[in-house]
């Protein structure tokens, strides 16, 4: 089986943040980089099935350089090959527009199964797997809390609300988002490191792919979140504020 | 009690590879056959799976160890079993035998990079990554002292973790004093021993995090003369190799008890019974043990192990420091108290404290402290690359010289300094530091081991005074002065103002050093040396530092990157830190030095 999986470099998430002067993006000067959490558990997924099935893992990952160091790290802790596809201003690209770089970078290696993760870390829309899905033309289940192939056909476990889960069986090929915590990880070894070196990474630019990154959407501002304190005090007896409290808690701030 | 603990908050990974590739030249050494397969993107993937498994693996019980003590039972320590978990992810990660040679199944990793990475344990989780510590400590010393067979039947299972180590040394009434060692070593007609003797403080002394402890036990063998030259080296497994059904027959080692530490709790620490008759191996009591090295040798080989052991117990120091270093900076942003001098509106929302000039003052001096630290430590693992790998043999023998010079500083002064960086980080903290709630507290009672144990802080300067000054004619010190010079030229040379002071600081303090050293060696009276020589280490020390930190400078500088960005702004404050107000401090220690006071030489124990 040929499992391909998209992985994102994102800001490691203790990063201090600091906006950029002109507001548009975070000062990307002094930060550090890992992989996107979901979709290192998408790698695992795709490891483990490959354990189990044979095949290959391919990894796949778009952005400038530095997501060099993401991809070795996939290749070390045991995905066959990779495909980086080489763009230096991502951030200018809306999901849209990256999902269809990706898909078009998928249907250049016709794999049985696409993996990512659920959302970013970063920008958290939660749309590049599904829309990728979409555009080639493949099944897909999201929110998967795990991933078999059983006579040929997927059979995914997908997170619902309040403790729910749905089974969903498929076609392969096919296409599923990965949620976080699914499964143990793996770390790279110092051997998976060394074999990396000789692993292939192949490089693509999206002008080869024919994409063109014409965004749908323009990230114009971005803020730091305000913490506000709002004090109310509450009058009547005791009784009474204790009414108060518990109806704001349900209706205002709704927590029960 | 499981703790989620950020990267940050135990060390700056920035700084890390500041000093790694744009001071120390990590990359240059791949241009060295031993290193011909790696490059900078493989010390890059190493370092971050050292800092992954610090952070999933070590960190989370750090605290729980500490609160968890080892406790015996039927006669059997055991610890808690996140210890045991986190182990083994690093044995199967391959790091036990990062820096061993690929021959030896290992990664080949320079010293340097290895040293970086297990700084992140070390922060994260002293106690687990002891165990760690003192296996890799074997490994190297039976690599460079043990038989074929020897090798052959441990080194395997201690790289991969099926088996882990001690160093026994110290007993009761022979700590610094190790000459005084009583334990004995009877022949027996297959060559092997049997050892008869109790060893005090031994850590990790037993456990049963893997199948196999391998105890390297300084003993007197019959017949040998008394003192430091009749000790030699044996090793004790636990459990003896090729014998009874279920994984081993058993030794004659047993626990006599537990120490109950101030810090340092997750890792036990034993008094060791040897050949008491415990358990009759063979159906003879006395433990079975195999002589490493030659006859009287015990020392020398264990020195061997000592010597990188004290670079370690130095990065530990650093470790714990920088944790506590970046635990404090992270409060200090958070906390709010006070406002800004001159704002007299109560109701007006109160400042990070961060903001308070004595708060930054403290945060200073701990990133002072503990960059410093950092950087001598790295700058030592690196001369311990240039000791093997260096072209010239006069390279390497330079590299051996300095190493040996800045053995005592490098175990010394992070023990003293980082010390008291965790001192400084509860003090930021204010009544929660004071608190178990926090985290530093903790940090301030593991780090008060270091300037105990591989040699106390008074040992180190004997040695260093007594030894290191004049060895080899005084060699050693002077490719130590002269690398403080070359920098100090260097660093003036670099045309910036800032630069050219400390420069000058820098050179003035190694004129003075050079005299007091030329005035301890010929120092008529040793009794008034010895009297004086702590405040001489803790003198070259602060010199050290302040040399390490003008070379970081300047090699900043060099590359113009003074202004670059606010870590290379925050580095050079540093630096300024130092030179202006600690380096002074160098003067005060050996005035009194200089004069050759017999203050302390006179006092006669009756007066106390
Ligand atoms: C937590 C912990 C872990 C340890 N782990 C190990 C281990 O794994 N293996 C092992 O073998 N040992 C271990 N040790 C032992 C450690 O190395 C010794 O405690 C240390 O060497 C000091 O010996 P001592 O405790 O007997 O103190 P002493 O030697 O009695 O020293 C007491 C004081 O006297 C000073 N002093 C002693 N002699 C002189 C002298 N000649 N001149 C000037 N001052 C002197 C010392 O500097 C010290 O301040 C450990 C100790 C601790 C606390």
């Amino acid at each position: 089986m040929k499992i391909l999986v998209a992985i994102k470099q994102v800001p490691a998430h203790d990063s201090r943040l600091f906006i950029e002067p002109t507001g548009e993006w975070i000062e990307e000067n002094d930060l550090g980089y890992e992989v996107n959490e979901p979709d290192a558990y998408a790698l695992e997924a795709a490891l483990q099935l490959r354990e189990q099935h044979g095949g290959e893992v391919i990894v796949m990952c778009a952005g400038p350089a530095r997501v060099s160091s993401t991809i070795r790290e996939a290749l070390a802790k045991g995905a066959d090959r990779a495909l980086h596809i080489e763009e230096d201003d991502l951030r200018h690209w809306d999901n849209l527009s990256v999902a269809q770089l990706l898909a078009k970078a998928a249907q250049t290696e016709q794999p049985d199964l696409v993996l990512t993760g659920l959302q970013s870390d970063d920008l958290g829309f939660g749309q590049t797997g599904v829309i990728m899905a979409e555009l080639m033309g493949l099944p897909h289940a999201t929110l998967a809390m795990s991933v078999e192939v059983v006579d040929g056909r997927l059979r995914v476990k997908c997170e619902l609300e309040g403790g729910w889960f749905q089974y969903v069986s498929m076609p392969l090929p096919a296409l599923v988002t990965i949620q976080s915590g699914i499964l143990r990880l793996r770390y790279a070894t110092l051997m998976g490191i060394k074999r990396a070196k000789t692993k292939e990474v192949r490089k693509i630019t999206p002008a080869e792919l024919g994409a063109a990154g014409e965004p749908g959407i323009t990230l114009r501002r971005i803020y730091a979140p305000h913490s506000l304190k709002q004090t109310q005090m509450l009058a009547g007896s005791v009784q009474e504020q204790a009414a108060q409290l518990v109806e704001k808690l349900k209706h205002e701030v709704r927590v029960i | 009690m499981t703790q989620t603990i950020t990267a940050g908050q135990l060390l700056n990974e920035r700084d890390i590879t500041f000093m790694l590739y744009e001071w120390l030249g990590a990359q240059d050494l791949c241009a060295r056959p031993q290193f011909a397969e790696h490059s900078r993107e493989t010390f890059d993937a190493a370092l971050e799976i050292y800092s992954r498994i610090a952070i999933d693996l070590f960190a989370p019980h750090n605290k729980k160890g500490d609160q968890t003590e080892p406790r015996i039972e039927n006669g059997m320590v055991s610890v808690i079993p996140e210890v045991a978990v986190a182990l083994a992810a690093f044995c199967e990660a391959g790091l036990m035998a990062a820096a061993q040679a690929p021959a030896h199944g290992g990664m080949g990793l320079p010293v340097l990079v290895e040293r970086a990475g297990f700084a992140w344990l070390m922060a994260a989780n002293p106690a687990t990554a002891g165990f760690a510590l003192l296996t890799i400590a074997n490994v190297n010393l039976l690599l460079a002292n043990g038989s074929p067979e020897q090798i052959e039947d441990y080194v395997g299972p201690m790289l991969t973790g099926r088996c882990f180590g001690t160093m026994c040394l110290s007993e009761t009434q022979a700590g610094s004093s190790l000459g005084d060692i009583a334990t004995r070593a009877e022949p027996r007609p297959d060559g092997s021993h049997r050892l008869f003797g109790t060893k005090m403080w031994i850590s990790a002394g037993d456990h049963e995090v893997a199948e196999n402890i391998v105890h390297l036990v300084l003993a007197r063998m019959r017949d040998a003369p008394l003192g430091a030259r009749g000790l030699s080296l044996f090793l004790v497994p636990k459990r003896l190799p090729g014998s009874a059904s279920d994984g081993g027959e058993r030794n004659d080692v047993s626990v006599a008890g537990l120490n109950h530490k101030m810090g340092f709790r997750g890792i036990p620490n034993t008094v060791l019974v040897f050949g008491d008759g415990s358990w009759q191996p063979f159906g003879e009591p006395g433990a079975i043990g195999y002589l490493v090295g030659q006859p009287g040798q015990g020392l020398p080989c264990m020195f061997h192990m000592m010597n990188e052991a004290r670079i370690s117990v130095g990065l530990g120091a650093t470790a714990i420091g920088y944790a506590g270093y970046r635990h404090a900076l992270d409060y200090a942003r958070q906390r709010a108290q006070g406002r800004a001098i001159g704002n007299k509106n109560p109701s007006s929302r109160p400042v990070p404290i961060i903001e308070h000039a004595d708060v930054k003052r403290m945060l200073l001096a701990q990133k002072a402290y503990v960059e410093g630290a950092l950087a001598l430590c790295l700058y030592c693992a690196r001369l311990v690359d240039e000791e093997r790998t260096a072209e010239t043999t006069g390279e390497r023998h330079t590299a051996s010289r300095l190493l040996g010079i800045l053995t005592p500083i490098v175990k010394s002064w992070p023990s003293q300094w980082c010390l008291e960086a965790n001192n400084l980080a509860i003090q930021v903290h204010g009544g929660y530091g004071y608190t178990r709630d926090y985290n530093v507290e903790q940090f301030y009672r593991d780090n008060r081991l270091n300037a105990i144990h591989e040699g106390t802080h008074g040992i180190q300067a004997i040695d260093f005074v007594g030894r290191q000054l004049s060895l080899h004619g005084g060699a050693a010190l002077g490719s130590l002065l002269d690398r403080m010079r070359q920098t100090a030229s260097a660093a003036s040379g670099i045309g910036t103002a800032r630069l050219a002071e400390f420069a000058v600081a820098l050179s003035g303090v190694i004129e003075r050093l050079t005299h007091v050293a030329a005035k301890l060696v010929s120092q008529p009276e040793p009794a008034i040396s010895l009297a004086n020589a702590t405040p001489v280490l803790e003198a070259f020390g602060h010199a050290v530092i302040a040399w390490i930190w003008l070379d970081q400078a300047t090699a900043i500088g060099a590359a113009g990157r003074e202004s670059a960005d606010d870590f290379y702004r925050g580095k050079l404050q540093a630096c300024q830190y130092f030179f202006r107000w600690e380096l002074p401090r160098v003067g005060a220690l050996i005035d009194a030095v200089e004069r050759g006071d017999a203050t302390v030489a006179a006092m006669t124990e009756t007066w106390f």
